[in-house]
């Protein structure tokens, strides 16, 4: 059987005229590069990056049951959002193990918008329906609604002509729903960049407008169209999972570094008892960052070992243009005696055991 | 893309220049654009015995990692220390300074199953 053709987001034919080069991810069909991974990494660290998020799924959840509702499914805490709030989730399985992490944006009037990867939308959208309530209401948007994102240190100046909201006094983690470029939409200052910048959820219809209005204003600033590849980077320098690397259904959001979203202060949600487990023993293997001291690339898959013991294995790898003045880093699932900020290990690479140390996360904050 | 006439190429997107007795050997243009921004090259160790179209050593971009191959055999004379702090030079300039290896050819008959420019060029437009 053929596999279904990639999906088209609304911007397919802005990326082709523009010279990206797409590959499929998620099921749609996707940029991975326009100019080149290093100088679109420069441009987001530098000045600010554009990048079409549409493959995300977006479902839309109405009524007044969404966040008790939520809160029996996801392990962070949803009830206590402010409104126009966003928050990092996670949902898990009875095991612990991450079914998604995703993130909720609190509207008005009941409404919410949850975003979820795009790899795991189907999954995420039968999770969701295995599990109705009253008074919660279920609207796929996935490939229907498009997502831009702008990512950079210049993104407030970039994006402000372009909406009427005063994009400065916007708090980190928060929303509003505003035009730009006279389409509706909901502006969040969100990102996986670890940069400043914002995420524009609108109506797929009017996305080429609006991507074509901000490269025409600002590529003479520096802005610059990015693709997926540049993206992994700029995540796995901030520190931030990506969904079948660093979290998985077997790797947990306790082994993935994602504690800080796990709150056993609500009394029930799935794979509470097994985290809250894990976080009392204490010895389940953990993802790390290394930094490598070769100049050879760790990649995914890679064995990794204390002394002569393997201890776990590569879980993403680049070069990282942002740390230490551009260094091979990596996360990896080590065993938990492995895990200590300081450890020297080493990455068997093609046969060759290669140095690296443990070190803390992220790999690269903003000043 | 450029695609110097004076040069031989493999289907693998390595080329070849003939000095003499001894070859120097990189990937194309066409090969380093595929690739992206080029991070890592590992090549080997001068002595080694190379044989035709057996993988040499690898190619890493930011995101890829891909073998290198030989178009030719013989005995490995020289690499390109510079790519180790500048693999880089390979996007800049894949047929001068971002060459990989020299070796010392083994048999001269082995350059019939390389390609023109042009019989190259028609595989890199299919």
């Amino acid at each position: 059987m053929n596999e279904p053709a990639a999906r088209r987001t609304a911007l397919y034919d802005d990326h082709r005229k523009h010279g990206a080069r797409m590959v499929e991810f998620g099921g749609f069909d996707m940029p991975v590069q326009y100019a080149g991974i290093l100088k679109e990494h420069d441009a987001v660290r530098r000045r600010a990056g554009l990048f079409d998020l549409s493959h995300m799924g977006q479902f839309r959840i109405e009524g007044p049951q969404v966040a008790a509702w939520a809160d029996a499914l996801t392990t962070n805490a949803v009830a206590t959002m402010k409104p126009m709030q966003a928050r990092y989730n996670i949902f898990c399985n009875e095991r612990g193990g991450a079914h998604d992490d995703t993130i909720f944006y609190r509207l008005p009037e009941d409404r919410w918008l949850l975003v979820v990867n795009a790899s795991n939308a189907s999954k995420m959208w039968s999770l969701l329906h295995e599990r109705p309530a009253s008074g919660v209401r279920l609207k796929n948007r996935h490939g229907e609604d498009a997502l831009i994102a702008m990512q950079g240190p210049a993104s407030v100046a970039m994006l402000q002509p372009h909406v009427d909201v005063d994009l400065a006094s916007m708090k980190y983690y928060f929303c509003v729903e505003e035009e730009v470029e006279g389409a509706p939409a909901l502006i969040a200052r969100t990102g996986y960049t670890g940069e400043d910048g914002f995420e524009i959820f609108v109506d797929g219809a009017f996305a080429s407008n609006i991507w074509n209005a901000l490269l025409k204003a600002h590529a003479h600033e520096g802005l610059e169209p990015c693709g997926l590849g540049a993206r992994d980077v700029l995540r796995l320098e901030a520190g931030m999972p990506l969904y079948g690397h660093e979290l998985t259904e077997e790797i947990t959001p306790v082994q993935g570094g994602q504690s800080w979203a796990v709150k056993l202060t609500k009394p029930a949600f799935t794979g509470r008892e097994a985290l809250a487990a894990q976080l009392e023993r204490d010895d389940d293997p953990r993802i790390v960052g290394l930094t490598m001291a070769g100049r050879a690339p760790a990649r995914e898959g890679y064995a990794v070992f204390a002394g002569e013991r393997r201890v776990g294995e590569i879980r993403s790898g680049s070069f990282a243009p942002s740390v230490g003045g551009g260094t091979n880093i990596a996360t990896a699932l080590v065993e938990r005696e492995a895990a200590t900020v300081g450890t020297a290990l080493a990455v068997e690479i093609r046969g060759t055991r290669h140095d690296a140390s443990v070190v803390a996360l992220p790999f690269y904050k903003r000043s | 893309m450029a695609l110097p006439e004076n040069l031989l190429y493999s289907k693998e997107h390595e080329w070849l220049r003939i000095e003499g007795e001894h070859g120097v050997i990189g990937i194309t243009d066409y090969a380093q654009n595929s690739l992206g921004d080029i991070v890592y090259v590992e090549l080997p160790k001068v002595g080694k015995q190379i044989s035709q179209f057996g993988g040499i050593g690898v190619v890493e971009s930011v995101k890829a990692v891909s073998d290198l191959f030989t178009p030719v055999s013989g005995e490995v004379v020289e690499v390109n220390a510079a790519l180790e702090g500048d693999p880089a030079a390979v996007n800049r300039d894949p047929y001068g300074e971002g060459w990989f290896l020299k070796v010392k050819l083994k048999d001269s008959n082995e350059t019939k199953s390389l390609l023109s420019a042009s019989a190259y060029e028609k595989i890199t437009q299919e």
